[in-house]
């Protein structure tokens, strides 16, 4: 790592005033992405930002429709949450299933869904479970926030605050690990609200998570695992790496889209 | 320089660190608890896992400064006493290390499943369970026997549990 | 037997400090005044190395010292070697490219070492190497095994086509008229993957210098501490032997990785006297995923000819082998007498015949890893089988078992004479493990659940105990295979065994405990195992091969037979009696038909007190030596079978069962046997589904972390059945033939075998990750469709 200048905010707002005075700022929420990185001395900024004293970026609550969670909630957390797992079972089953034990006690959402790597799990929740993410300066829809790969429309000085999920009446995860960083080789995420049917797929863009109208519009005539049988992703703009090309990823997309409906639909 | 104040195996202690110094370096540098061990850069092997206000976490990817007030147990604070605790004793009886080197981090990594998953583990859930930490020499049969026992043990133990470790 | 004799299945002495965090590793080590190094290494594959400008960071913080290949040969540090010398065909010796230290004029691959700098702490040795400025002449690179030879860009200058050596092995003629002969001949094209030994132990190293005696001490991650010490000394020039201590502490796992003699350890034992303090350096991941020595990377066509009854009568086989850019310490003896020699595998072939080419490439050096060509030439063997049966029509199983070797001893056609086994009881018992009348059923009930159920075997031997000195020096190696012990017997009747084996992982401060305390009738406690520190023991060849039990052991068991003779001569005083009439047992001198008896205790005590007899007569003490040489290797066999279970939408492989019977002839302590088989397995599972180093066209590793390279969890395998079968090795006192090995080389046939029966014998390459799998699966739906 390079040296840099530690500080250690109580609260959001305090933490916005540090980015905002100091040059070259960076905040670090779990550092399960960003610590790796200073250490491989990819990542070098001046002062570091430690949200983790902020006991108001924590926490989560049921409020009406929506489940909100603060952005230094840990995947842990979220994983056991009673108000989750009520709330949306798949949500929590989600988090229950990133990285392993240890970086679940320690990696946050707000953290996660900052970074937007392109294999990670969040984004497809968000994304189609039509969540707002709450800044210190503004309210997003996933689709507006997650702009690219590593990308995000963050401006200089925002940080996230606390993300709100919207109930649904069916919802369902499936991950297709990679074997080796146990990221989202393929991840879909489907979400049912009313006659309103999401389908978001992460791992496999090109260009980070996105939405699969194909199979949203078939499971909008039936919410059904079987209504995707036939229904084959497009291999274009999808991911090839060692692990996996694009047209065993554009499959996997199919496959895990119907693990995720017949986990929603209790199948 | 910054000073980090915690309780470490039950002791306080107080370091004068530069920023950069991660929980591990400052476990195994400044304080000479040299069980916790680094077996990668990138987070992934479990050699350095230490429980954390009672949870395990990698002390490879945490800046001791983030943990100031915080309580610490390394491998090196798992025995009370000179009593062993039932998961210690456990990988001894099944053989459930060779090298030992990813041993430290099993042993609390395995402590701090019991906590969460409880008594009683079957193989699945365990294997399942154990993907944040590498071993290389074992295979993990003998790890996974291990750790059944373990928890079992803990279960019925009179022995001291973690919480009464910390 | 006793709770704690040879066969008791003894909990491990050393296991106390490792469960309580007391290991003591190289990491763990510091030393008054200590430095670190940090190594600048190359970004490129291949290149020139230009110009070298470090003027800047000699004068940033901390910074002791920074020296370049250039620093090495003014010191007059040889390069490092290759102790086993191959010659080629025609009988000239292999060309064996200069190999510095620190890089001399050109890089060869990627993490090739350019310059050290030396500073007051790791991070300011790492700024430090980041402000060097390097001139590199970017060449191309050579990275590709089959086609290094044709490559228009030279490794070495020594080999203009990139060949090490052309190398054969058996009756080419002989076979050529087997072949002529042949009812059936099978062909197989097969590569095995490079991969990555990853100890989770980083290699490290902490030099130190003593300017007072000119003296100089290396502590080092190694297998093999007094051959790192002779290397480092005959060799490379550091110091004279009497001048270099090498010590090896607690080693986190080797696997053969750590047998070599390498660049960084070599560098910070140099630099220490040049700084005049000590120079810890310790690897990260990436470091060792860049510069430690890789393992397999074989490319082969095989064939094998069987007659009209389904006999095999002939094997031709011809191997191109990736040895890197510069031939490391054991690296030559791999694709050659490690490999070879084995192609006859468990079965009676009249005639084989193997060449060997091998490969300079721009790619981190290859050489011996878990099993070292022995997994290779199994993998050749059980695979060519396996299709074998298949063409013929016959069952795996039944197929192996008409063509095993029956008779003992056996010469085979490529050099062994193999001493004792019986593999049909090895099959019989794994068939019954596995429940293998039960398969038809349980394939059934897969393919009722959309899945594709498969069944593998692996007929593996392994020679192994390496070995006698005349016979692997008549091969070219470099130095003998012996071991050495010394049995100390303190006054009061506890004992320190000095051993030149090393531990770690495999439990000799146990087994070794187990067989002294067997053989003197004093309780395990008693007995301590001391190994690793030259400064202790005298001489020692080190731990591989599993050569530890059969030979390590047996020169404890010599040593310690040298301590009862003489506590025979000393209790015959003792015990006013003749030293004819004296007889040991269960830890008692006694005289034969009376009922005096002096017990091991006092007999050590009576020993070094010498009041009973003439220091002219008989020397005072108790302690002896020995060197052990065996008469031949060792060669433990067994089968395994791995049945796996196909998702044929996904391409996930799940071992369902694995059944393992070994033949490791006398086994000390059952509990850490198995523990190896299923060490090894999981490494051979490793090899056989999630395991691949690769490099890019342009010599970059893409598998340089954790990240990328896929390393076997707890998830990833079953629990494994483990049985035994026992014929007591001949070739020495102990009968036992070796461990450490067998898993990592039966277990990747048998995997691959046992998924492409699942997939009606569609082929798959290594690692069959769930792409290649969910590829051939489709291809072979799409071909049974049509059929
Ligand atoms: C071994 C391993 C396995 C993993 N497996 C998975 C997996 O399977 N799936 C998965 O999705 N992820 C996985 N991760 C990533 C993990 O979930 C991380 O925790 C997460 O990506 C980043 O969260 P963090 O809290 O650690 O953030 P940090 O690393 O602290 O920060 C990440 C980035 O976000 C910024 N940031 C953090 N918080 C905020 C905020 N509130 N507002 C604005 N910017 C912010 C930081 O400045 C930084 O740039 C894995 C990580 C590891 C080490
Ligand atoms: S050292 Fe590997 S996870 Fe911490
Ligand atoms: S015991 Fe060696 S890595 Fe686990």
């Amino acid at each position: 790592m390079y040296a840099f200048t530690y500080h250690r905010p109580a609260t959001a707002r305090q933490a916005a005033g540090l980015l905002a005075k100091k040059e070259d700022a960076k905040l670090l929420a779990g550092g399960h992405t960003l610590l790796p990185t200073m250490k491989q001395r990819l990542a070098s900024p001046t002062h570091l930002v430690d949200l983790g004293g902020c006991a108001d970026l924590r926490g989560i609550e049921r409020k009406g429709r929506n489940v909100v969670i603060g952005a230094m909630t840990t995947h842990a957390e979220v994983a056991d949450s009673a108000v989750v797992r009520e709330a949306i079972p798949s949500l929590a089953y989600l988090a229950s299933h990133i990285g392993d034990p240890h970086v679940r006690h320690r990696g946050t959402i707000g953290g996660s869904v900052a970074n937007n790597d392109p294999a990670a799990d969040y984004p497809a929740a968000l994304m189609a479970l039509g969540a707002t993410i709450v800044t210190n300066k503004r309210k997003l829809t996933a689709e507006e926030f997650f702009t690219g790969l590593y990308e995000t429309a963050l401006e200089e000085g925002e940080i996230v605050v606390r993300i709100s999920f919207p109930l649904v009446s069916k919802a369902g995860y499936a991950k297709f690990r990679n074997p080796a960083s146990r990221y989202a080789l393929v991840g879909v995420f489907v979400a049912k609200r009313g006659s309103e049917v999401s389908v978001a797929v992460t791992g496999a863009g090109e260009g980070g998570v996105f939405r699969w109208p194909e199979a949203e519009a078939a499971l909008k005539a039936r919410f059904a695992a079987k209504s995707l049988d036939g229904i084959k992703h497009t291999a274009k703009g999808i991911n090839a790496d060692m692990h996996a090309d694009a047209e065993y990823r554009a499959h996997l997309i199919g496959v895990m889209a119907r693990e995720a409906v017949a986990r929603a639909t209790g199948k | 320089m910054a000073t980090v104040s915690l309780t470490v195996n039950g002791k306080a202690v107080t370091a004068n660190v530069d920023p950069r110094t991660l929980l591990v370096q400052l476990l195994r540098e400044n304080l000479r608890l040299t069980g916790t061990h680094v077996g990668c850069d990138t987070s992934q092997c479990g050699a350095c896992v230490v429980h954390l206000d009672g949870k395990a976490v990698k002390s490879c990817t945490t800046l001791a400064l983030s943990v100031d007030g915080a309580t610490v147990t390394t491998i090196e604070g798992l025995a009370v006493n000179g009593v062993l605790h039932p998961m210690q004793e456990a990988f001894r009886e099944h053989h459930g290390l060779q090298c030992g080197y990813c041993t430290p981090g099993m042993i609390m990594a395995a402590v701090d499943m019991v906590s969460r998953r409880g008594h009683s583990l079957d193989e699945a859930t365990i294997r399942d369970d154990l993907d944040g930490n590498i071993c290389r020499c074992t295979g993990y049969h003998n790890i996974v026997k291990a750790i059944a026992a373990g928890a079992e043990a803990m279960g019925k133990a009179a022995t001291p549990t973690r919480k009464a470790a910390e | 037997m006793s709770a704690t004799g040879i066969g008791a299945a003894v909990r491990r002495k050393e296991d106390h400090r490792f469960i309580t965090g007391q290991g003591r590793y190289t990491d763990d080590i510091n030393r008054p005044g200590q430095t670190y190094a940090y190594f600048l290494r190359s970004p490129h594959a291949h290149a020139t190395l230009n110009r070298i400008d470090a003027k800047a960071a000699a004068t940033m913080p901390g910074v002791l010292g920074i020296y370049t290949g250039e620093d090495l040969a003014a010191d007059k540090i040889g390069g490092l070697i290759c102790g086993w010398m191959i010659h080629n065909k025609d009988g000239s010796p292999m060309r064996a490219g200069s190999h510095p230290a620190l890089a001399q004029g050109k890089v060869r691959y990627v993490g090739d070492h350019v310059a050290v700098v030396v500073a007051e702490t790791l991070a300011q040795a790492r700024d430090a190497a980041e402000a060097i400025s390097v001139d590199y002449g970017v060449l191309p690179a050579v990275v590709d095994t089959a086609s290094a030879a044709s490559s228009k860009t030279q490794v070495h200058a020594e080999s203009a086509d990139n060949t090490v050596f052309n190398w054969h092995l058996g009756d080419k003629a002989a076979t050529e008229k087997a072949f002529k002969a042949a009812k059936h001949v099978t062909k197989l094209d097969l590569v095995n993957n490079r991969l990555v030994p990853n100890p989770m132990e980083p290699r490290a190293a902490v030099g130190d210098y003593d300017q007072g005696e000119g003296a100089f001490t290396l502590y080092t991650t190694s297998q093999n501490p007094h051959v790192a010490r002779l290397v480092l000394s005959a060799f490379i020039g550091i110091a004279p032997e009497n001048k270099l201590r090498v010590v090896a502490p607690d080693v986190g796992g080797g696997f053969g990785s750590k047998i070599f003699i390498y660049a960084e350890e070599t560098v910070c034992v140099w630099a220490a006297k040049k700084v005049g303090r000590p120079v810890k350096w310790t690897s990260d991941r990436t470091e060792a995923f860049l510069s430690d020595a890789h393992g397999r990377d074989h490319v082969t066509h095989a064939e094998l000819a069987t007659d009209a009854d389904g006999k095999m009568i002939g094997m031709r086989v011809k191997t191109t082998a990736n040895l890197g850019a510069y031939l490391s310490t054991f690296s030559s003896s791999v694709p050659t007498y490690l490999y070879a020699p084995l192609l006859s595998g468990q079965y009676d072939i009249p005639a084989i015949y193997c060449e060997v080419d091998a490969v300079y490439t721009n790619t981190a050096p290859v050489d011996a890893y878990r099993g070292a060509g022995r997994p290779e030439a199994t993998f050749v063997v059980e695979r060519l089988v396996e299709i074998a049966a298949r063409e013929l029509g016959k069952d795996p199983a039944k197929f192996r078992m008409q063509n095993y070797i029956k008779k003992f001893p056996h010469q085979t056609p490529v050099i062994m004479m193999y001493d004792t086994g019986n593999y049909a009881a090895s099959m019989k018992k794994a068939l019954e493990i596995i429940d293998y009348k039960g398969l038809a059923k349980r394939k059934r009930d897969s393919a009722r659940n959309g899945k594709l159920r498969g069944i593998g075997f692996s007929s593996y031997i392994e020679a192994c105990g390496i070995a006698p000195s005349a016979a692997v020096g008549s091969l070219g190696a470099g130095v003998g295979l012996w071991e050495s012990a010394e049995v100390r017997v303190n006054p009061v009747g506890t004992v320190e065994v000095l051993t030149g084996s090393h531990s770690h992982g495999q439990g000799h401060e146990t087994t070794f405990a187990q067989l002294v305390s067997d053989r003197l009738g004093i309780p395990i406690e008693n007995v301590s195992i001391i190994h690793g520190d030259t400064d202790k023991v005298q001489m020692g060849m080190g731990t591989y091969g599993s050569r530890s039990g059969a030979v390590g052991m047996s020169a404890i068991a010599k040593a310690v037979d040298k301590v009862i003779a003489k506590g025979k001569k000393v209790a015959a005083y003792v015990l006013e009696a003749d030293e004819a009439d004296i007889d040991f047992k269960d830890g008692n001198f006694h005289v034969k038909g009376t009922d005096k008896t002096l017990d091991f205790g006092s007999c050590a005590l009576q020993a070094y007190i010498a009041h009973k007899f003439n220091g002219q007569d008989l020397e005072p003490g108790l302690k002896e030596g020995a060197f052990y040489d065996p008469t031949n290797f060792t060669f433990p066999a067994g089968v395994h079978i791995c049945e796996v279970e196909i998702d044929p939408e996904t391409g996930i492989t799940r071992i369902e069962r694995w059944a393992a019977v070994d033949d490791f002839g006398i086994v000390i302590n059952p509990m850490i046997v198995e523990g190896q088989v299923h060490g090894g397995i999981a490494q051979g599972v490793g090899q056989a589904l999630l395991e691949g180093a690769r490099y890019n066209q342009d010599g970059q590793l893409v598998t340089a972390s954790f990240m990328d390279y896929c390393m076997p969890r707890a998830d990833d395998l079953p629990s494994f059945d483990v049985g035994m079968t026992v014929t007591p090795c001949p070739s020495n006192p102990l009968g036992i033939k070796g461990c450490g090995e067998a898993g990592a080389i039966a277990s990747p046939p048998a995997v691959i075998n046992a998924i492409t029966d699942a997939l009606g014998h569609e082929e798959v390459t290594m690692p069959a990750t769930p792409q290649v799998v969910w590829r051939a699966a489709q291809k072979s739906i799409k071909r049974m469709a049509a059929e």
